[in-house]
């Protein structure tokens, strides 16, 4: 009687592990299943490459170019504005946070991590973008660079608690051995700890990447969503994610296929980003 | 020279460190500042009308799409944690694809999980735009999340626990429901809560899903709009912004709460089992 009842749970945990491979098989297989043949339609390179997104016109064209370029241009705005300052922040937190503060802004650092997608884009929308646009003398409010501060705000977390785990893994005799060679704290962090961390730090540079990549509701309230090539800071652009979320309602036949073959490109993008994340950390385990 | 650099290296450490939770404070303070006194009754209005603008509605469609998301995704999560951790050895090679594509699941945008649910749950199971295919959606999409605190919590139970149960003559699972699973519920529970919170917060993967009606659901196969997505429609609609801001002061309170919470639970797990 024990026996049967211990051999039937075990099967239960193990299809319920079968679960989580399941569901990533699924969602591949139907993405590329509903994606792929629009691609082919339109052609690979008209796709990929086309400057062109005008869905509507007769002819349509389908080319999602500056919709990509969108995506990585804002994200690079936001790793250059949020890496500096979630690093530095990590620095403060590993090494110069007093006990009794770090009781207090180790969840509020989680709480920044937990608060709603949709309210950051609202705050980006009521405030960064009006200073944004005071800033510039009147242009500019729902831009690239209103997108890229309020992602590299959003990053801000992940950044934050990857280097900060990472900076507190290097033994502390770096950092002794750098004091007692007669270096400040100062470069005894920055020339020995830091280097040291450097694997940890880039494995959370790439999650902050595949993080501001796949960002949508808050992307979508601050960058302007013109779907053409993007044409400076300043300028509105539209991002792979705004491109389906914006369109997706009243899309049709092939129009609504190549917003899903849209949603593969991204897809796509973040499996290189995820292999690129796990390569780092592997290396960085091995030392 | 040197010396000099360091009080900019200092500096620059501090300044930054200030500059991200003053972002933090000021967030949460504009939004309470200019959101609170929009919170008048007419707001939670059992029905939802183009005048009164009710979130009430949206509310119960959230607890609904949290309680069945968390209903399919914690047994999933937690037993999934138990096979890895009680039973799967270290070497077994099926344990390697699992926590890939754990992780692989755990990095996919919530865009992409909405665009998936809406091809399989909605089209091709025909659930149409429903709180069924909504919360089913999100529950895949906060699985790693249970997963991975569970499956560190387990690990976090002395090995000693399951000695002295198996030397009592209990067998494998009931060492697992009766010692190690109950040792191990503040660290399940502040996974669960955050899971919880990821849920309420979602929009991206809800939209083409669960949709956008306003009204009180009359099952889990009518269509209906969490919390989260009242908001987006109302601020981007752009003439409800006040009532936007009176529901991101509902949410944001959500999250504080959960946030504590989950902090509270996880700092529990911390000290229990010192010997």
């Amino acid at each position: 009687m024990k026996k049967i009842s211990e051999k039937a749970m075990f099967a239960v945990f193990l299809i319920s592990a079968l679960a989580s491979v399941c569901a990533v098989l699924l969602i591949c297989v139907f993405l590329f299943a509903n994606g792929i043949p629009a691609m082919h339609k339109v052609g690979l390179f008209k796709f990929l490459l086309g400057k062109n997104w005008s869905p509507t016109d007769i002819p349509p064209e389908y080319g999602i170019l500056p919709m990509i370029l969108g995506s990585i241009y804002v994200t690079a705005g936001a790793i250059i504005i949020g890496v500096p300052i979630g690093l530095l922040t990590a620095v403060f937190m590993a090494r110069y946070c007093p006990k009794q503060l770090y009781r207090v802004l180790s969840p509020a650092s989680e709480l920044l991590a937990g608060i709603p997608s949709i309210v950051y884009g609202f705050f980006g929308m009521v405030v960064i973008a009006p200073v944004v646009k005071q800033l510039f003398g009147g242009k500019g409010a729902f831009s690239m660079l209103t997108a890229s501060i309020l992602l590299g705000i959003m990053i801000l977390p992940t950044i934050i608690s990857v280097s900060e785990v990472a900076l507190r893994s290097v033994p502390e005799n770096y950092f002794e051995g750098a004091l007692a060679l007669g270096a400040t704290k100062e470069r005894s962090i920055f020339s020995v700890v830091l280097p040291a961390a450097k694997s940890g730090v880039l494995a959370g540079v790439i999650l902050g990447i595949g993080r501001a990549i796949g960002e949508t509701m808050a992307v979508i309230m601050v960058c302007g969503n013109q779907p053409r090539m993007p044409a400076g800071i300043l300028k509105g652009v539209r991002t792979m994610t705004a491109n389906i979320v914006t369109e997706m309602g009243y899309a049709q036949d092939l129009h609504r296929e190549v917003l899903i073959a849209t949603g593969v490109v991204l897809f796509v993008f973040i499996l290189l980003i995820n292999l690129l994340f796990s390569a780092v950390v592997s290396r960085g385990g091995k030392k | 020279m040197a010396k000099k650099f360091s009080y900019v290296q200092r500096a620059a450490v501090f300044i930054a460190a200030g500059v991200t939770f003053f972002i933090l404070l000021f967030l949460i303070a504009y939004i309470l500042i200019n959101g609170i006194p929009n919170l008048k009754p007419s707001l939670f209005e059992l029905k939802y009308t183009s005048e009164n603008v009710s979130m009430f509605p949206a509310i119960i469609n959230t607890l609904i799409m949290v309680a069945v998301s968390l209903g399919i995704s914690t047994p999933l999560g937690v037993f999934t944690a138990i096979y890895l951790v009680e039973y799967a050895g270290r070497e077994n090679p099926f344990v390697r694809v699992i926590r890939m594509t754990a992780e692989t699941l755990s990095g996919i945008p919530s865009i992409v999980y909405g665009l998936f649910g809406m091809l399989f749950f909605v089209t091709y199971l025909k659930w149409g735009y429903s709180i069924l295919s909504g919360s089913v959606t999100l529950s895949i999409m906060v699985l790693p999340l249970i997963m991975r605190t569970t499956e560190e919590s387990l690990k976090s139970v002395p090995d000693m626990y399951r000695e002295a149960s198996f030397g009592l003559g209990a067998g494998k699972l009931r060492t697992i429901f009766r010692i190690v699973i109950p040792s191990a519920i503040p660290g399940i529970l502040s996974g669960i809560i955050l899971a919880m919170g990821r849920i309420i917060g979602e929009t991206a993967a809800l939209i083409y899903t669960a949709g956008t009606v306003a009204e009180l659901p009359e099952g889990l196969m009518s269509s209906g709009r969490t919390l989260a997505i009242h908001m987006y429609l109302l601020s981007s609609e752009g003439f409800n912004t006040n009532e936007a801001y009176a529901t991101a002061v509902v949410l944001l309170a959500v999250i504080l709460i959960i946030n504590a919470a989950s902090t509270k639970a996880a700092n529990r797990l911390g000290g229990k089992h010192e010997i």
